[in-house]
């Protein structure tokens, strides 16, 4: 079984994203005031972890463990407001958290395959220091045709569920599509793989 | 925020389980179980036990599968035939069996000490609990026109989402009553108690259309509906708004 276990708590310390969020008119959101910035941080949480795409060969297990160890990485960092091509590693680290820094090991940063979804290209950035995850960019995500529509928001639903906040509404879990998170999975999955990790 | 908690993601019968847990030692063994059910009863795996039983062959007299049909069963009878093991005419449980499969990582969580953890598989959501001290989960219902985005956001305690639609994987849910793909709604979510007879439900809603559908489910204590209709419009239950988070 191809899997890619990143347990533990605070393997991801860089903002993932930061994504204008553009109400719809329709939306509870939008009648909820949440406008602007919505921002995805990993906030001492892991990031979850790759895909087992049916399709997609199979590769050892890599695990990696954060176990009871906290790191201390900064819980997140908000501020940062570049688009999501920015550098994997630009994002600022704003934390409150005094041992930010990770322990010290062999810092890569592998861009993940672009895996097509129904709607559109998903394609990450991840960066490892040893074995753990440490930042996850998205560079390319699906937006929608449609220039009237000035829509920049993507939520990636499934898998950073659990991190994700925008400013006034905390989302603990997604119920209903998952095509995006697939594609989420499946680069994610692939930076693991040429990682080594 | 959900700090301190668990968090992990195993891609698992053909999907994404993603468990938050307080604590996480329930999650081996519920992961474990996981694929011991997609194992049993994937419809995807020639060589499971009921792909065998969809083939004809005899296979050796297991209480889980049993258990399972009886649940299907129930719900069929229940639906007046709106959700089947049998949907297109082949045994396929999977209706049922997803949300089982969530529902024992909730039980295998809780077992091991979590009192309070969200878990996700494929778009059908468990919470218990709650999500922080006094602060319920909040699960984003996402929007079938636009699934980036959230038609609606539901909060609770203790609670299950599911939904069932057509954007995840195209036109999927196959109406018993005529054997062909139901049209009537984009997506319908059911909120209940449990996860299995939520999703079961949410497939049979589905698969009964708008008129019939939300009808239904006003009968049914202890659940409610919110439907997006294809041409972009949203109905609800009656007691659904007091799930909205806000």
């Amino acid at each position: 079984m191809r899997r890619a276990i990143v347990t533990g708590t605070a393997t991801v310390s860089g903002v993932v994203l930061l994504l204008g969020l553009k109400p719809h008119s329709n939306t509870p959101l939008a009648a909820r005031g949440v406008t602007n910035n919505f921002t995805i941080t990993q906030s001492g949480g892991s990031g979850g972890s790759g895909g087992s795409q049916p399709s997609s060969g199979s590769s050892g297990s890599s695990s990696t463990s954060g176990s009871a160890s906290q790191p201390g990485s900064a819980p997140s960092s908000s501020g940062s407001s570049g688009s999501s091509a920015q550098s994997a590693q630009s994002a600022p680290k704003s934390g409150a958290s005094s041992s930010s820094a990770a322990p010290a090991s062999t810092t890569k940063t592998i861009t993940g395959d672009a895996a097509d979804t129904r709607y559109g290209p998903v394609q990450l950035s991840v960066t490892f220091s040893g074995k753990k995850i440490t930042q996850i960019q998205v560079l390319q995500y699906p937006t929608e045709t449609g220039r009237d529509q000035e829509i920049n928001s993507y939520a990636i639903p499934q898998l950073n569920q659990q991190a994700m906040s925008a400013q006034s509404a905390n989302i603990d879990g997604v119920s209903g599509a998952t095509y995006t998170s697939e594609g989420y999975q499946q680069s994610l999955q692939s930076a693991i793989d040429k990682a080594g990790a | 925020m959900t700090d301190g908690k668990v968090r992990y993601v195993e891609p698992v019968m053909g999907t994404v389980f993603s468990i938050v847990a307080d604590v996480g030692d329930g999650i081996p063994a519920a992961v474990d179980r996981l694929h011991a059910i997609d194992a049993k009863f994937s419809t995807y795996r020639e060589d499971s036990a009921i792909s065998r039983m969809a083939r004809g062959e005899a296979i050796e007299r297991d209480p889980e599968i049993a258990e399972v049909l009886r649940r299907c069963a129930e719900v069929e009878a229940d639906t007046a035939g709106a959700f089947s093991a049998y949907p297109a005419g082949r045994l396929d449980p999977s209706g049922w069996v997803k949300g089982w499969a969530i529902e024992e990582v909730d039980r295998l969580l809780t077992a091991a000490g979590s009192r309070n953890h969200l878990i996700v598989g494929g778009g059908d959501v468990q919470a218990r609990g709650e999500a922080d001290l006094g602060r319920p989960w909040t699960v984003g219902i996402a929007d079938p026109r636009r699934p980036e985005r959230y038609a609606a956001l539901v909060s609770g305690r203790d609670f299950a989402v599911a939904t069932s639609g057509t954007t995840e994987r195209g036109a999927h849910i196959i109406d018993p009553a005529t054997a062909r793909p139901a049209t009537g709604f984009l997506a319908v979510t059911l909120i209940g108690a449990r996860i299995a007879r939520a999703d079961a439900y949410a497939t049979a809603v589905f698969a009964m259309g708008p008129e019939r559908g939300l009808e239904w489910v006003e009968e049914r204590q202890g659940f409610e509906a919110y439907a997006v209709l294809p041409d972009g419009t949203t109905v609800e239950t009656a007691g659904f708004a007091r799930y909205l988070a806000g």
